[in-house]
């Protein structure tokens, strides 16, 4: 599992609540520096709910709650004196649907980031989204007309530009829910290959259903099960020798 | 093709109902057109009148002379002084409705959980039942007689601009609702702060419905001679500084259209055709560029 590289983000007792139900409970796991990182498990079990406890995303909604600590280099990213502005800048973010800005050109929509950072040399902004682009393999498809708006692609490349436009800010934790579920086969094999690549820079956190993909992609599998972390371990072992019967039950297919 | 499939469907249709259901749906339909018609007939009878009346007194002095230059006889003369009045008065009241308005509506919307909103919106619903005389009263009491600005454009275009206010934010607040949350996330999964987001992001997504609640604002309040009186008083000379008593074309037509003079009544007329086009065109033009993005 490199247990050589460091840990980069660890989780201390985190459950989250949606007004007094609890759908992510007591979840303690570690993600390594330079790692892919899969969360599987069935549909409604708390895989995106947790994702979007490391990034802050659910102070938006109302009524939400999060308990428990998540450190991020050894400091909770709930901490008091955190920004979670701060935090979300080192932690992207690939949401399950595709949400490109539809008043923005393909172009406007990878920039975005940065240039609302305050960039402003068109170089570096060109040079961004070329680089984006090829990395979330859709440089190809629409080269030719950057000008045009973002909603104007098909569902799988609008995927592929949020993923872009995740790339573009260069976070160092990248958190990616289901990045590949409405794409084509060849598409899934460069955001993979991307991934591969990517690992050099950031560390990654994956949800997916697709367990082949897990275990192609992935050096850590968590599998999750109605709000509990049931196995977390290094893929080869949570495949081939999973230590619950119900991670081997739902990785050989018998449920979920 | 399409043509074949939409009348197999109508056959398809007429051949399952009853004939009860069919009569049914004949008298649903029947009264609906009765009330549609209930509705544009008034509609179309004061357009009429309006037309009629106003065009026929219509003449290019109406443009370029002010009420101050109408003779005796009521022959010379015209409502550039309103016209010129309305437009400054507007322009004052757009930039206030405008700022405090979207500003009033974004602090509603985009920090719902923040614990002033709820007195802020009892606010923006006393503003909405309060009569637009009422407004004028208190821009008297504040403005007017309170600051010393005395009669003028700008306590005029600060009455018509609080008017404008509740029918902005109610306007922007639901446009606001409107655009996806999602968006909101992507944009501070970026690591941008939220009101970057809101100016970048959430604004123009909702634009072209915001510009359409202006317009209607706008022509709400472009129509008001109520609280003109106390504020603006009225001004038959033109005069383009807002610190001076100003009138406004629906003072202008309310005061013409009571005076004992035929041409004066028959200017009115032209002042509310006037009146009635330009509130069409403005939101024309601006749907149109609202579109355009
Ligand atoms: N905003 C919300 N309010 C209340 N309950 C929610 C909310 N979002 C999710 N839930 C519930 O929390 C549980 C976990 O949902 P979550 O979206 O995390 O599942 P998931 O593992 O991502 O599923 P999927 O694989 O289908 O995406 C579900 O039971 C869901 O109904
Ligand atoms: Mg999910």
């Amino acid at each position: 599992m490199n247990t050589d590289r460091p840990i980069r983000l660890q989780t201390e007792n985190v459950g989250v609540f949606y007004g007094s139900k609890d759908a992510v409970r007591n979840v303690n796991v570690s993600f390594r520096s330079n790692t892919v990182n899969a969360l599987i498990g069935p549909s409604g079990c708390g895989k995106t709910t947790f994702l979007r406890a490391i990034n802050r995303m659910h102070e938006l909604t109302p009524n939400t709650r999060v308990t428990g600590k998540i450190m991020l280099d050894g400091q909770d990213v709930y901490g008091s004196d955190v920004d979670p502005v701060d935090v979300r800048r080192r932690i992207g973010m690939v949401f399950q649907k595709p949400n490109p800005f539809p008043t923005m050109s393909i172009y406007d929509n990878v920039v975005a980031g940065l240039r609302l950072a305050g960039e402003k040399s068109k170089v570096k902004l060109d040079e961004t989204v070329e680089r984006s682009l090829r990395g979330a393999a859709l440089w190809d498809e629409v080269k030719d007309r950057l000008k045009a708006v973002g909603s104007s692609l098909s569902g799988g490349q609008q995927q592929r530009l949020c993923i872009a436009r995740a790339l573009a800010v260069e976070p160092e934790i990248l958190l990616m829910d289901e990045p590949t579920s409405a794409l084509d086969p060849q598409s899934t094999q460069r955001i993979e290959d991307l991934m591969e690549s990517l690992k050099q820079q950031t560390t990654i956190i994956i949800v997916t259903h697709n367990m082949q993909q897990a275990s192609r992609v992935s050096d850590t599998t968590s599998f999750f099960l109605i709000g509990d972390l049931v196995e977390h371990g290094a893929t080869e072992a949570v495949f081939q020798t999973p230590k619950d019967e119900r991670t081997e039950a739902y990785i050989t297919g018998r449920f979920g | 093709m399409v043509t074949r499939a939409s009348q197999n469907i109508q056959v398809g249709i007429s051949k399952t109902l009853s004939p009860a259901r069919r009569a049914q749906n004949a008298l649903a339909m029947v009264l609906v057109a009765l009330g549609t018609l209930l509705v544009l007939v008034p509609l179309f009878l004061i357009l009429k009148d309006l037309f009629v009346k106003g065009f026929s007194s219509l003449n290019l002095q109406f443009f370029t002379q002010s009420q101050s230059e109408i003779t005796f006889l009521g022959s010379a003369g015209g409502f550039l002084n309103a016209i010129v009045g309305s437009v400054m008065m507007l322009a004052v009241a757009l930039v206030i409705g405008v700022i405090i308005g979207i500003g009033t509506a974004i602090f509603l919307t985009e920090y719902r959980e923040h614990r002033l909103v709820p007195s802020v919106r009892l606010m923006g619903d006393v503003l909405t039942g309060m009569p637009a005389i009422v407004v004028g009263l208190v821009i008297y009491g504040l403005v007017v007689r309170g600051l010393g600005f005395g009669y003028s454009g700008i306590a005029g275009g600060l009455s018509l601009g609080l008017i404008m206010i509740p029918v902005i934010v109610r306007a922007t607040e639901e446009v606001l609702k409107l655009v996806p949350q999602t968006l909101r996330e992507a944009g501070l999964a970026l690591g941008l702060p939220r009101w970057k987001v809101i100016m970048n992001i959430v604004l123009p997504t909702a634009r072209s419905g915001i510009i359409t609640g202006v317009i209607l604002a706008v022509a709400r309040v472009s129509g008001e001679a109520a609280p003109l009186i106390f504020t603006a008083f009225g001004n038959s000379f033109l005069t383009w500084d807002p610190t001076q008593k100003m009138s406004g074309l629906p003072l202008a037509v309310y005061r013409s259209a009571f005076e004992p003079s035929e041409a004066a009544v028959a200017r009115a007329w032209s002042g509310a055709l006037v009146l009635v086009l330009a509130i069409l065109v403005a939101s024309l033009v601006a749907r149109f560029a609202a579109r355009k993005r």
